[in-house]
């Protein structure tokens, strides 16, 4: 599970199944996209985190030839989003944030449905159907209407819907958010099969951690334009698997303690990041050993400590940890490569 | 850990598998995709039975209340009595209902589009006129449910048809040909206004006096002047006129001719402003 693992599975697999370029999609005067490119490799899942209108829906809609972009292309399994639609419209599957299925028609009524929609014969789609439902772990609600299964259902639903016709690349909305844990861990669950089967995936999300538990690469984007990318592991390093919050007994100490840090040269926590407003220091470590060397380190050079903890980085601390600043008054923010 | 390729360069832009005109739809799938989306609007309406609460009560409640409120008076100045205006008045029934039902077509695509499941028809390898060919055709499908209760209350009532029961067929599929005009329209609205009541309170304020100033429910020859110009060139007019003929008998060459000139203008003009919308709307 090294990293030659990792390089080996790539070059298994073959070439680039998604293909963006200098995508710009204006809505009046926001800028939703700003000049995006970006790859997903066949069979990789590449992830596109970014806060709530940072245009990921907006690239979701355009590469599923929802939304005609104003600038740039983007090339889907070979097909060219804006000048091929229809023959796209065979390869990909779309799973959003708010679940597209007939609400009155029963789970079974809506896969057949969309078995017949995609020209399968009567009895595949009657048997795909049932198959799909039996893997969704929906058989029992086959027969019930769409608008009384609850959240999670209806997500697994529509992730089953997205899966009739085998696409070949799959977007994924965030297909998690408003789900409970369990819930979503059933979803991830689902995603990995469907990796696993071949499907290349774009996952859009406003989560650390699903990005982390499911994609290959990761993207970071904000204000519809890209602030960094890199493979998941290098934006950890950079980023922190978790960050480790340290409070210091003297708020004044905490740029002797940030430089003391970076100048151990402890691996991935050159990161560290002082903010005086809120007498914080944050470090990002990617694992226990590192947790104790950072706690080590502060305490062998003298330094009082009045409170540790650790978490998980939330997307304000990815964006902290990326340009410096907040997300939400990120501005200017130049595109970034993450440093390896 | 970090060894791993940074941003990967592209591998050279991926070649076009086809060109742009493959993909293309036959007749054959149009076919299908448009009963597998009928089948949809038809079980939408198994499980939800009261959206035919209008189909079923309208031609019940309209027959009943114009026969018994006007039928005497309007029958008697057109110099007969009830039962002249039943004839008169079922075959201009049969072209405002047509109409009533067209309207609805546009807060069923407008509702339709606040759903997900638009979306997921719009990524599908289907032509996305399918959509609203299938609504149009469940429309039809009610609007001759609709018209065979008018009939049955029509006959009960004591109507005589003038001509045959060919007649009687043509007069049904001039209407409905005409009502499935008339849905481009009410689709367009549907997809032009924010709200389903938008569109439905847009329909109503449009058809009120479309019906009404016409020769649906009496004759125009004793309204005013200005008045009749306009019910001379309303085509709901020319329908009920080709309608009535149809059944009753009389002149119907110039009010069918009229009537299908409006259809080919009125679907010519809105179809694919429709359809373009349709494709356009995000």
């Amino acid at each position: 599970m090294g990293p030659m693992t990792r390089i080996d599975k790539k070059s298994r697999r073959g070439g680039t199944a998604v293909e963006v370029r200098g995508l710009v999609k204006h809505y009046g005067e926001t800028k939703a996209l700003d000049g995006v490119d970006l790859d997903v490799r066949e069979g990789t899942v590449l992830g596109v985190l970014g806060p709530n209108g940072a245009g990921k829906t907006t690239l979701v809609r355009i590469l599923s030839t929802l939304v005609i972009p104003d600038a740039g292309h983007a090339v889907v399994a070979g097909f060219d989003v804006v000048r091929q639609p229809r023959q796209l419209r065979r390869t990909i599957g779309l799973t959003g944030q708010y679940a597209s299925v007939d609400e009155k028609l029963s789970g079974w009524e809506n896969l057949y449905m969309i078995g017949r929609l995609l020209d399968l014969p009567r009895k595949s789609a009657r048997a795909r159907a049932d198959e799909l439902l039996e893997r969704f772990s929906l058989t029992e609600a086959a027969r019930r209407p769409a608008m009384d299964y609850s959240g999670g259902m209806r997500r697994r639903l529509d992730l089953a819907a997205s899966m009739i016709g085998s696409p070949s690349v799959l977007y994924l909305d965030e297909p998690t958010t408003g789900l409970d844990p369990r819930t979503r861990n059933e979803v991830w669950d689902e995603v990995r099969r469907m990796v696993a089967e071949g499907a290349t995936v774009l996952l859009t999300t406003q989560y650390m951690e699903e990005a982390e538990q499911l994609a290959d690469e990761l993207t970071v984007i904000d204000k519809g334009k890209i602030i960094a990318r890199g493979g998941v592991d290098e934006l950890k390093a950079k980023v922190g698997g978790r960050t480790l919050h340290i409070r210091p007994s003297d708020p004044g100490q905490l740029a002797a303690m940030a430089q003391a840090i970076r100048e151990a040269g402890l691996d991935g926590t050159a990161g560290a990041q002082a903010v005086p407003d809120e007498g914080l220091l944050y470090v990002p470590i990617l694992s226990d050993e590192q947790l104790t060397a950072v706690i080590g380190l502060l305490g062998t050079r003298g330094f009082s400590l009045a409170h540790v903890a650790t978490a998980l980085p939330s997307l304000d601390e990815v964006f902290l940890a990326i340009t410096g600043e907040k997300s939400s008054h990120t501005t200017d923010t130049t595109p970034e490569e993450v440093a390896a | 850990m970090s060894t791993a390729t940074l941003t990967p360069t592209p591998t050279g832009s991926a070649p076009a598998k086809a060109p742009a005109d493959e993909g293309r739809i036959g007749l054959r799938g149009n076919l299908r995709h448009i009963s597998a989306l009928a089948r949809r609007n038809l079980l939408q309406i198994k499980k939800d039975p009261e959206s035919m609460f209008d189909v079923l009560l309208m031609p019940i409640v309209f027959t009943l209340l114009f026969v018994y409120v006007f039928g005497g008076s309007v029958g008697g100045s057109m110099g007969g009595g009830r039962q002249e205006y039943l004839n008169y008045l079922v075959p201009g029934l049969m072209a405002m209902m047509g109409m009533n039902i067209a309207s609805a077509v546009g807060t069923g695509v407008n509702d339709d589009f606040r759903k997900g499941v638009m979306d997921r028809f719009r990524t599908m390898p289907i032509a996305r006129s399918s959509v609203l060919i299938a609504k149009i055709v469940v429309e039809l499908g009610r609007m001759l449910v609709a018209t065979f209760i008018l009939l049955c209350m029509g006959f009960a009532l004591g109507m005589e048809l003038g001509t045959s029961v060919l007649g009687l067929l043509a007069a049904i599929a001039l209407s409905a040909t005409f009502s499935a005009a008339i849905m481009w329209i009410f689709i367009l609205l549907g997809l032009t206004m924010k709200t389903a009541q938008a569109v439905q309170g847009t329909g109503f304020l449009v058809l009120m006096p479309l019906q009404f100033g016409s020769s649906i429910f009496a004759p125009p020859q004793t309204m005013p002047g200005w008045l009749q110009t306009f019910t001379d060139y309303n085509p709901l007019s020319n329908l009920a006129d080709a309608v009535r003929g149809l059944m009753m008998g009389g002149p119907v060459a110039d009010s069918v001719w009229m009537t299908l000139g409006w259809v080919v203008v009125i679907t010519a003009v809105t179809a694919p402003l429709a359809v373009a919308k349709f494709r356009r709307k995000t």
